[in-house]
């Protein structure tokens, strides 16, 4: 039995020592971190933090992270629930291919579409705004949110919708009243997904934006090449990046293995 | 069952207008440069198939497809008997559950360029914490901005780092799904640890991990960032990968024709075996 306990928490150790790495070099003064190698922060200081809470183009770019997530979150969800439920409870002409259409843009190598996606949003008016972030990010979170909720749908039995026009409810209003209502953890789990895939792509979201929308990945990356490599300012941006997600999975973690499994257990 | 209806057109069209927006019109501007040349100025000139049958033929192609193709299947045949051997010895009920799983995904939380940055910072071989422990305890030479060897060990370490935990997590929910009277039933017959393994856990862990494979393949296939922050491609074009290559062709050298054409082959190739996964998967939904 002993043994058994001791594979998970090796692993999560495994996990664990470069975020350690990461969260103790950002307490560390660069002069320390280039002159030699220590285990913990031997002069502790929170400068790093303090450059990046009161440098507006730092602090900037995670509100602008956070508003192109949140956009890009609701729009995915909204849009994405009643077409799982077409997918769930309906057969329609091409449906089959359609949902596998849907799911081959979750394939498509963002450094694909990176040039195209530019032109795209310049041509529409909207480069360098939160909203074609949000948008070019619909491209793999949408396929991802129909997928999740059509694996929670189908488990809900349709004699629930039956009974629900029976007894006089008219579509719109069963359906959020009492349908949304009951997958409520199947939305969840796809908002954390749409959240968290949309928090952690960077390629299209910097190639979106210039000035005034532009997410933290950028201001960490010209860091990391003109401020002659601040590394220890670099590692504290790094860390803050982790506590957004470390957040909305507390919320789901009830549910993060059947989500994980696209609610098809 | 479900019934016929072509109302329900309706409700899925929000979503096909805003992936058709996405995915169609830049798809459409890749198919257009790749059949054509430009010297600058806006000018282009019809091509043909020209740029396809140099890039099927281009040794370069060659190289980078078959690094790619090495890349994940090591990645996949650590990442996926490892992220099960980890789903089965995890706990199934109390309090340690929530807080293995919160854990473990973490890694999959963190933007990919950081995921990035973190890997340079830990590996750096006289101030990262791996860097120097191999280098200065265990005592052998490992820099992976010299070394090709060192290069490959520290992306594939990464990616298990990164992504084994999403075969765990998937399988995993297929392990709870099983009811205990199946254990017990095993129990009574004398079944051994491994016919439990083979002829219960196994069936009913398929379909989650054929999601975790299908998953791993197409992101392991499409991964940019995170190697492209690590190594940069290098040493060499040692680690240059498919998407760093194409990105090399295409922003690097600006040659849009033949980086269109590398872009669709690519996305031909990820979707037929992507296709193929499905394919299996879905057939196993029906039953």
């Amino acid at each position: 039995m002993q043994k058994r306990t001791l594979v998970p928490i090796v692993y999560i150790l495994f996990l664990m020592l470069p975020i350690y790495w990461l969260v103790a070099m950002s307490f560390k003064t660069t002069n320390e971190i280039l002159a030699g190698f220590s285990l913990f922060p031997q002069t502790f200081t929170l400068e790093n933090y303090r450059v990046i809470f009161t440098d507006p183009t730092w602090y900037w770019g995670y509100i602008n992270s956070i508003l192109y997530v949140t956009m890009n979150t609701v729009i995915s969800v909204a849009v994405s629930l009643p077409a799982a439920y077409a997918f769930s409870r309906y057969r329609f002409l091409g449906d089959k291919q359609l949902f596998f259409w849907l799911l081959t843009n979750r394939m498509a190598p963002a450094a694909v579409f990176a040039l195209p996606f530019f032109q795209l949003y310049s041509a529409v008016g909207l480069f360098d705004t939160h909203l074609a972030v949000a948008l070019a990010h619909c491209l793999f979170n949408i396929p991802l949110a129909v997928w999740i909720l059509e694996g929670f749908m189908r488990g809900i039995p349709k004699e629930l919708d039956e009974t629900a026009f029976v007894d006089g409810y008219s579509f719109p209003r069963f359906f959020a009243t009492i349908f949304v209502p009951s997958i409520k953890a199947g939305v969840g789990v796809a908002a954390f997904f749409c959240f968290m895939f949309s928090w952690v792509e960077m390629l299209l979201a910097k190639t979106l934006t210039a000035v005034d929308a532009k997410p933290i990945a950028a201001t960490m990356t010209k860091t990391a090449s003109s401020a002659g490599y601040e590394l220890g300012l670099l590692a504290a941006a790094g860390t803050l990046t982790i506590i957004p997600g470390a957040i909305v999975i507390w919320f789901v973690r009830n549910y993060i293995a059947k989500g994980f499994a696209m609610g098809r257990v | 069952m479900k019934t016929e209806n072509q109302k329900a057109w309706f409700f899925v069209l929000p979503v096909l207008l805003l992936v058709a927006f996405n995915a169609l019109i830049p798809m459409m501007t890749v198919v257009n440069y790749s059949v054509q040349e430009t010297f600058g100025d806006n000018l282009f000139f019809w091509q043909g198939l020209g740029w396809f049958e140099q890039i099927l033929r281009s040794d370069r192609f060659h190289a980078a497809l078959g690094r790619q193709f090495l890349f994940t299947f090591l990645i996949l045949i650590i990442e996926v008997p490892l992220g099960i051997a980890i789903a089965l010895s995890m706990p199934r009920k109390g309090f340690w559950v929530p807080v293995c799983l919160v854990l473990m995904a973490l890694p999959m939380l963190i933007p990919w360029n950081v995921v990035g940055a973190m890997w340079n910072i830990f590996t750096l071989p006289d101030i990262g914490l791996l860097g120097y422990f191999l280098n200065h305890v265990i005592g052998i030479n490992y820099d992976m901005t010299q070394d090709p060897l060192a290069a490959w060990i520290t992306i594939v370490t990464m990616d298990v780092w990164h992504w084994t935990s999403l075969v765990v997590l998937l399988s995993y929910a297929g392990l709870v799904s099983i009811p205990d009277a199946y254990y017990q039933a095993a129990k009574i017959d004398g079944a051994s640890n491994w016919a439990v393994f083979r002829f219960i856990q196994l069936p009913k862990m398929k379909t989650v991990l054929t999601i975790a494979i299908l998953l791993r393949f197409m992101d392991s296939f499409n991964i940019y960032t995170e190697p492209f922050v690590m190594t940069g491609g290098g040493p060499g074009n040692s680690t240059t990968l498919l998407s760093i290559d194409l990105v090399k062709i295409a922003l690097g050298q600006f040659d849009l024709g033949p980086a269109a054409a590398m872009s669709l082959i690519y996305f031909a190739i990820t979707l037929l075996v992507s296709w193929l996964f499905y394919t299996l998967m879905t057939k196993d939904d029906l039953n």
